[in-house]
């Protein structure tokens, strides 16, 4: 096992900030923390860091703890802190030069690593005249610099754009095949669903669930969606009769509401015949399979980019 | 030197010449000063002294009187009724004076004293009664009073004679004073901004904490900052001193060693101090605050572009143990009373100690994440 976490708090002043949360991460698991603002994912992975001391409980990592062990532990963890600012008249390859000089290592490693965050034709320019795309590798590629065992990463993406956002996910996919253990936070559930295969959600400083997308779909999840939005009345009692009907919902103030169901195919027929029959007019309909953000919203309330 | 400290050093040398503002700053600024200050207190002539004439008669109120006219040797019908006339007394240096008068009514003298245009007026008239009307308290004043008093009387006692004979020889000019005050205001300058600043700026940034989850050391990491600035700090004062060297003759008088233990226990008295300030710093506004809090006293107070013998005599001892009076004091004594080694002994290691109890609380404190 790579890491253990068992029974951690963590408060600051009136706020608590994660609640008696334990967690076992084994070796080359890739595991992402997705909760919403708030939820106690950086101070969760900040005390795996090292960067914050728990008020109560124990954290083991690769059989060692911070307290007795923080030089090895540092070479052993790569890490992307949140908003990380390099020196702006740095260049790239003197930022991760210097870093490298951190670790004992040497311009062969930078030139590699320059290459897998595909940063080359950058080498020569300074930190500010990045994009945030870049930057981001750039924290990336400071982070794999040392070939850490354990890579902690907190909200790689961020505030990047889509194409930024992907070319992100391409280096970490090839990065997760030398067997790293990957532990991620983010607030995108299509960032947790690409790059690792165990999610755990969280809220409030609690962890809500855990386990692989299946399982947590499987588990708290139940059925497919069908939402709608509709000009009239309220058609609840029917939708019920419909069959094949986990749950509805329906928001009288603005015509929204959704159907639960076992099947869309079972059920969209019947649905429509039943709006055609009634006096009401459809003005919206999307059908689709449930998502995190569904089990997060009926878990706590909440949407994942709260 | 550990070549990680090396690198550090190197990368924070790029880093400085890489922001032109801070090169200037740190370089140019002292130059400046030292430059505008020399010249602006040296070779500047007699200072013009604006004096209100006040009249309580309204016809007249835009007419400097006749008896003024006729003291400044003046009287001629051409400029009689002028409302402005300048006079210059005295043959030698040190008993010179030059006066501007100017006609005014009574609020006019006012407003013009509330805007420190005038420092003094007159009423009345030598026939009559003279009166000067100025606060006792302000010394520029009571000096403008006097020479103006001087050169009125017409016969001047002439029993006692006495001689000026003006003091200019190099050591003891405005410029001797000034240019071991600001180079020790550079070395507080580049401490508390150089080291202080720069590191509340990396926790803001949050790359403090980043570099403290590798395995660099935090002894090299802080060493590095203090090495860097002591090498600029010194090319600082070295170009200063080149400058006062050859623009204004000025001469090391005392010991080089005891230079150098002074720049050291006073890089160290700073560094001490930066790092204290820095130590729990986390916004920009805090960071600009504390360094401001440290630094303002000191100038005022420690003596950089006047001398603190003015003050009030129970706020002079306070005032010379404070870091930065120490340091100028004993730079001053080297630079141009040519103190040695034993005289900077006792300064240098209070110096030492400032730095060494506030490097040791301040690391305690320290917030590195």
């Amino acid at each position: 096992m790579t890491i253990e976490v068992r029974n951690v708090c963590k408060s600051f002043k009136d706020v608590d900030a994660v609640r008696n949360v334990s967690l076992r991460v084994e070796s080359g698991e890739a595991l992402a923390l997705l909760g919403p603002n708030g939820a106690g994912k950086t101070t969760l992975v900040e005390m795996i860091e090292g960067v914050q001391i728990p008020d109560s409980g124990e954290i083991k990592i690769l059989e060692k703890t911070w307290a007795k062990d923080e030089h090895f532990l540092r070479k052993e963890i790569g890490l992307a802190l949140q908003e990380t600012r390099f020196q702006d008249r740095l260049t790239v390859e003197e930022t991760l030069g210097l870093f490298a000089g951190f670790y004992g290592l040497n311009q062969v490693r930078t030139r590699e690593v320059l290459e897998i965050i595909q940063l080359e034709s950058k080498r020569d320019t300074w930190v500010v005249q990045l994009s945030g795309g870049q930057r981001q590798r750039l924290a990336l590629g400071i982070a794999i610099l040392p070939r850490p065992q354990i890579l902690i990463l907190d909200e790689p993406t961020t505030g990047l754009d889509p194409n930024a956002r992907r070319d992100l996910w391409k280096i970490l996919e090839d990065f997760k095949s030398t067997g790293t253990t990957l532990i991620l936070t983010t607030h995108y559930m299509e960032e947790a669903e690409f790059l690792c295969e165990r999610i755990v959600m969280m809220d409030q400083g609690e962890i809500l669930a855990d386990g692989t997308l299946a399982q947590l779909l499987d588990k708290f999840g139940e059925g497919d969606l069908i939402e709608y939005v509709i000009d009239g009345s309220n058609p609840t009692d029917e939708t019920n009769l419909l069959g094949g009907v986990l749950s509805c919902r329906w928001d009288s103030e603005t015509g929204q509401g959704n159907l639960t169901v076992n099947s869309i195919s079972e059920t969209l027929p019947k649905f429509l015949d039943l709006i055609k029959n009634s006096e009401v007019s459809l003005t919206s309909l999307e059908c689709r399979r449930r998502t995190l953000d569904d089990l997060f919203l009926a878990m706590s309330g909440r949407h994942l980019d709260e | 030197m550990n070549s990680i400290l090396f690198q550090l050093v190197i990368s924070q040398f790029k880093l400085f010449f890489r922001e032109p503002g801070v090169v200037f700053w740190s370089f140019g600024f002292p130059v400046v000063m030292a430059w505008i200050l020399g010249i602006a207190f040296a070779n500047k002539g007699e200072i013009l002294r604006n004096v209100a004439i006040v009249t309580e008669n309204p016809a007249v109120v835009s007419a400097l009187p006749k008896w003024l006219h006729e003291k400044s040797g003046t009287v001629d019908n051409q400029l009689s009724g002028e409302a402005e006339l300048e006079w210059e007394v005295g043959m030698n240096a040190g008993d010179q004076a030059r006066f501007r008068f100017r006609a005014m009514s009574e609020e006019e003298a006012v407003l013009a004293l509330k805007r420190g245009q005038i420092s003094l007026w007159i009423e009345g008239s030598p026939e009559t009664n003279l009166s000067y009307r100025f606060d006792p308290d302000n010394a520029d004043a009571r000096l403008t009073y006097l020479l103006l008093e001087t050169a009125f009387r017409e016969k001047i006692s002439s029993e006692i004679k006495a001689e000026i004979r003006p003091l200019t020889m190099v050591g003891i000019r405005y410029v001797d004073f000034l240019i071991p005050g600001l180079m020790a205001m550079s070395i507080m300058n580049a401490c508390l901004w150089g080291i202080g600043w720069n590191l509340i700026e990396l926790r803001i940034k949050k790359l403090l904490r980043r570099i403290v989850a590798t395995p660099l050391r935090k002894s090299i990491f802080l060493i590095s900052h203090g090495l860097n600035r002591m090498i600029l700090s010194a090319a600082e004062m070295l170009l200063l001193y080149i400058f006062a060297y050859f623009y204004f003759d000025i001469r090391i008088q005392g010991s080089l060693l005891a230079l150098a233990l002074v720049f050291l226990s006073g890089y160290c008295a700073f560094a001490g101090i930066a790092i204290l300030i820095s130590s729990r710093v986390q916004n920009t506004q805090s960071g600009n605050g504390m360094i401001n809090i440290v630094t303002m006293p000191m100038f005022i107070l420690s003596g950089i572009f006047f001398s603190y013998h003015n003050f009030p005599d129970w706020l002079i001892p306070y005032v010379e143990v404070l870091p930065l009076t120490m340091l100028t004091n004993s730079l001053r004594g080297i630079i141009t009373e040519g103190i040695g080694l034993a005289q900077v002994i006792q300064p240098s290691l209070g110096l030492f100690g400032i730095g060494a109890v506030c490097f040791a609380l301040g690391l305690k404190l320290y917030l590195w994440h």
